[in-house]
């Protein structure tokens, strides 16, 4: 450290903050994780304005500044947008690397949603390719209900 | 003096209550919006800009700005975060001014929110103090408020029975605003029987914690007077954020709203305050407060504050209403407290006040409070201000 | 417009900046800005400071830089992101009338906390984050879908790494100043496909001051003043699939504001430089093309003709950019320093020749929101 402070020894205050969340997620999200956890359906919501419909479904279209009005049940094919593999164990993975993340359109929807894809050799991943939603074993109304998704072909 | 003039023309504010389960923060915001833009008669389209705030680690999320977009619609807009603690709904305000003053915005659409249910606050305010010095030994924003509300006591025999009296004041004031989060008048007795949380100040002086956001519409002379016939002309913003370690502290006077104070009323050619404004909204988060902080903006002389407020002055119908909206301690998103503040006072000057209207308003005063003994003040006119 | 920035000054950019807090670097850069300007803290009459309370692990960490920046008994307040938005409002402020000088400054410290957990936290709480994705991810996916729609090359990424820590190699501020070639990038570690680890900007810590002034006040000083032409900014929409990733409407807005303002029509002949938000090499290419200072899809082949390099026709990042050292929220703001240098022939060893440049600095995951300033040597 060399003589920074000219014979002051540096000292180094460590924390973090350590704060417990719970986000409401509102009773649009809560529908769409309900019905992902009990009945294996995915479901988006269509703005009454613009006509898109978004999966995962929003109580407002950000485009329009509407309130999307009917769900509409979409996938649980999609296709895969574009994806990344994840090599180095960056701090914020839950899992471990190689670690395949995409962002998959599901059929139906006109926006699309972040997951992992799985079940592949990751050298085998392509923009375009159809995917499908596997569905977590053990769900609980989260994102996690779905597990992943896993190329069709 | 500013090189245009700059008006509030809408506002509007979500029904704050403890916990909102049924919407997430995005869709929060969204509601406060749709208020404005509907009492302001505009479109998401009309907006040429959007300043919206909160304190980050109340609700745990990076770059609040970028993520509010489908409740703000700042989509495919001009967005910023402004963020200065307690004070960020005020400073929000300021900042609104400021983009329409400049010349650079027509329209300016400020959001203040916060999900107060979605962590724990006390938790997360202690980490604002210094890391090094203060963060260990002061914990949370009750203690500093206690220290502020002993001292003064010590200095001039207040009692927390005076304080009370605030308190009785403010949730009275309550029950005649639909947006509060507490409708129920109390006694002096109920006040001083209430928990002590740290003395002098019981649970029942105190702010609670709350969901809420507010939204207010900021628009320039030529644009105001087309939105709307009774515009609330801002004529003056002032604010000191002194950063202090709290053994620094002046307690028992709050140094940044005397010091806002005289500017403020400087820049706008106000001499006998108490006279001259008609209403005042402060961001009052403890009953104390309420006699200590008119003292400091010079309203009242020293040591007579706890007289004015037993006197009924301040109380709907009397000489100086303050907090007609029943103000923090019946209310407090913290994010949005400082802008509910700011848009209670255009209300008043609007005359859209409804059940909390005072009669007459030519002047209004909205204040901020929060980060080390910070304030944000604005002066609010019903008539234009000089160029 | 009228107002001009009179001063700037930054700290050394560097990976831990131990012996300093955030109110050291504070001091060290306003002191700078105000010698720069040759005015004292008293010509001073409001301050903008910006930071995040995620990166200083702080909740209100504007606090830890007031006394530093000299806000006491001034109007004051505080703008969370990049510097570039601080000073837009600075500006604002310095444009109303209210004030006749603004002193903007901001600062972070990324060597004090983890970049992967800290912008994992800018995800959706409620849809995205327990998945566990960060900047580095995100960038990563648009980076991948932008190579395969305008056919951007690995080779054509390298070479922006290439130019950049070369480009730093002549900036005393820089922290990573270094001769690299295509086959080095190419052979760093890969962290997420297709970034590289020299494809990605290291996490920094530093801090940058600017003072702007209004015409009437530049007058009366001593100080060169750069005037402001154009400043304007934009966001897209938040959520990645909400977006086309391969596109930079939210710049392009802002851009197209920004010239009109400053009475430019053909950017690619009118600018003269550019400083640029280039976390990861692919953004430089990209947000050349949202500045519309090349053909979308473009940019890599111009590079490739050394147009961007210091001795090229329209010079990007001579600074070294982010590439050399990025300290967040700061980053953007020191991008308005070095075209101010550049265009007061201050530049040392990396001066270009330049009378008009644009400074660009980003909000958000993959450029969400972006602002573009406009300086000039005229007013």
């Amino acid at each position: 450290m060399g003589n920074i402070f000219y014979g002051i020894e540096p000292s180094v205050y460590k924390s973090q903050i350590n704060v417990p969340y719970q986000w409401w997620a509102g009773e649009t999200a809560s529908k769409f994780f309900m019905v992902l956890r009990d009945d294996k359906k995915i479901l988006g919501k269509q703005c009454p304005r613009c006509g898109k419909v978004y999966c995962p479904p929003k109580k407002t279209c950000p485009s329009c500044f509407t309130e999307t009005n009917s769900w509409k049940e979409v996938g649980p094919k999609g296709k895969l947008i574009s994806y990344t593999i994840v090599l180095r164990q960056l701090a914020a993975l839950q899992k471990k690397v190689p670690v395949a993340f995409g962002l998959i359109c599901i059929d139906g929807a006109d926006n699309a949603m972040l997951h992992y894809i799985g079940d592949v050799d990751v050298n085998n991943i392509t923009i375009g390719m159809e995917v499908e939603a596997v569905f977590a074993d053990d769900r609980n109304a989260t994102i996690n209900a779905i597990s992943h998704f896993k190329p069709l072909t | 003096m500013a090189k245009r003039r700059v008006a509030i023309v809408g506002t509007g504010q979500t029904n704050h209550k403890s916990h909102r389960p049924d919407v997430n923060g995005q869709e929060l915001i969204h509601e406060a919006v749709v208020r404005a833009l509907q009492d302001a008669e505009l479109s998401i389209n009309d907006i040429d800009a959007i300043l919206i705030g909160n304190m980050d680690h109340f609700e745990g999320i990076n770059y609040v700005d970028c993520w509010s977009i489908d409740g703000s619609g700042g989509y495919h807009k001009p967005i910023m975060k402004l963020t200065t603690g307690g004070t960020t709904g005020s400073t929000l305000a300021i900042g609104g001014y400021h983009f329409v003053a400049s010349g650079m915005f027509d329209k300016v659409l400020v959001i203040g929110w916060e999900k107060n249910s979605e962590s724990d606050t006390t938790g997360a305010i202690t980490t604002a103090f210094d890391p090094i010095w203060d963060r260990l030994v002061f914990a949370g924003a009750i203690s500093g408020l206690a220290v502020e509300a002993q001292s003064y006591m010590a200095k001039y025999g207040a009692t927390d029975r005076d304080g009370a009296r605030v308190s009785v004041r403010d949730r009275k004031h309550a029950c005649n605003n639909p947006y509060a989060q507490l409708r129920k008048e109390v006694t002096l007795e109920e006040v001083l029987a209430s928990p002590m949380l740290a003395d002098p100040i019981h649970l029942l002086d105190v702010c609670p914690r709350t969901d809420g956001a507010c939204a207010v519409v900021i628009a320039s002379e030529d644009c105001a007077e087309t939105i709307t016939s009774t515009p609330d002309w801002i004529w003056a913003t002032a604010n000191r954020h002194t950063y202090s370690y709290l053994g620094d502290v002046n307690w028992g006077e709050l140094d940044s709203i005397a010091d806002a104070s005289k500017e403020l009323f400087k820049k706008s050619g106000i001499n006998e305050p108490r006279k001259q404004i008609n209403v005042i909204e402060m961001y009052q988060p403890y009953s104390l407060a309420g006699i200590i902080w008119i003292e400091d903006m010079g309203i009242i002389p020293r040591g007579k504050g706890a007289e004015y407020i037993w006197s009924g002055a301040t109380d709907m119908g009397g000489e100086l209403p303050i907090n007609p909206s029943g103000g923090v301690i019946a209310c407090n998103p913290i994010g949005a407290t400082g802008l509910i503040r700011c848009a209670e006072a255009a209300m008043q000057v609007m005359g859209k006040a409804e059940g909390r209207q005072v009669p007459d308003v030519n002047f209004a005063v909205s204040t901020g409070f929060g980060g080390c003994m910070w304030t944000d003040m604005i002066l609010h006119g019903k008539n234009k201000p000089n160029l | 417009m009228d107002a001009a920035i009179i001063g700037i000054g930054m700290t050394t950019i560097e990976k831990n900046k131990i012996a300093c807090n955030y109110a050291d670097l504070a001091w060290e850069a306003v002191n700078k800005a105000l010698a720069d300007a040759s005015i004292t803290i008293d010509d001073i009459d409001n301050v903008i400071t910006t930071s995040s309370d995620f990166w200083d692990g702080r909740t209100i960490s504007c606090m830890a830089v007031g006394d530093a920046c000299a806000l006491r008994h001034k109007n004051c307040s505080a703008v969370e992101g990049d510097g570039t938005f601080g000073a837009a409002y600075g500006l604002s402020r310095t444009l109303s009338g209210d004030y006749k000088t603004t002193l903007v400054t901001a600062h972070s410290k990324g060597s004090e906390s983890i970049s992967s957990i800290i912008t994992n936290a800018a995800f959706d709480p409620i849809y995205e984050r327990s998945l566990g994705l960060d900047m580095i991810s995100a960038s990563a996916i648009q980076a991948k879908q932008y190579m395969n729609v305008t056919g951007t090359t690995s080779e054509q990424l390298a070479l922006v790494s290439c130019k950049n820590h070369k480009n730093a190699k002549d900036n005393p501020y820089a922290q990573l100043p270094m001769d690299i070639t295509v086959n080095d990038v190419l052979n760093s570690e890969m962290i997420a496909e297709p970034l590289h680890k020299l494809d990605c900007s290291p996490v920094s810590d530093g801090c940058c001051a600017i003072i702007i002034a209004n015409a009437d006040f530049v007058k009366k000083v001593k100080a060169k003043p750069v005037w402001i032409k154009g400043v304007a900014f934009c966001s897209d929409a938040y959520f990645m699939g909400d977006r086309d990733l391969t596109k930079t409407i939210a710049l392009e807005n802002a851009a197209k504001k920004a010239y009109v303002m400053a009475g430019i029509t053909n950017p690619e002949n009118e600018i003269d430089i550019a400083e640029i938000y280039d976390a990861f090499t692919y953004q430089e290419l990209m947000w050349i093309e949202g500045l519309g200072l090349a053909e979308y899809g473009n940019a890599g082949k111009l590079l490739e003709k050394g147009i961007f390099n210091r001795d090229g026709k329209l010079p990007v990042n001579p600074s070294g950019g982010l590439l050399s050292g990025h300290p967040v929220i700061a980053a953007g703001l020191y991008r308005i320093a070095e075209i101010v240098l550049q265009i007061r022939e201050e530049a040392g060893a990396r001066q270009v020749n330049a009378k008009r440049g644009i400074a660009h600095g980003v909000n958000g995951i993959c450029g969400q929101s972006h602002c573009v300033w406009i300086l000039d040597k005229e007013k």
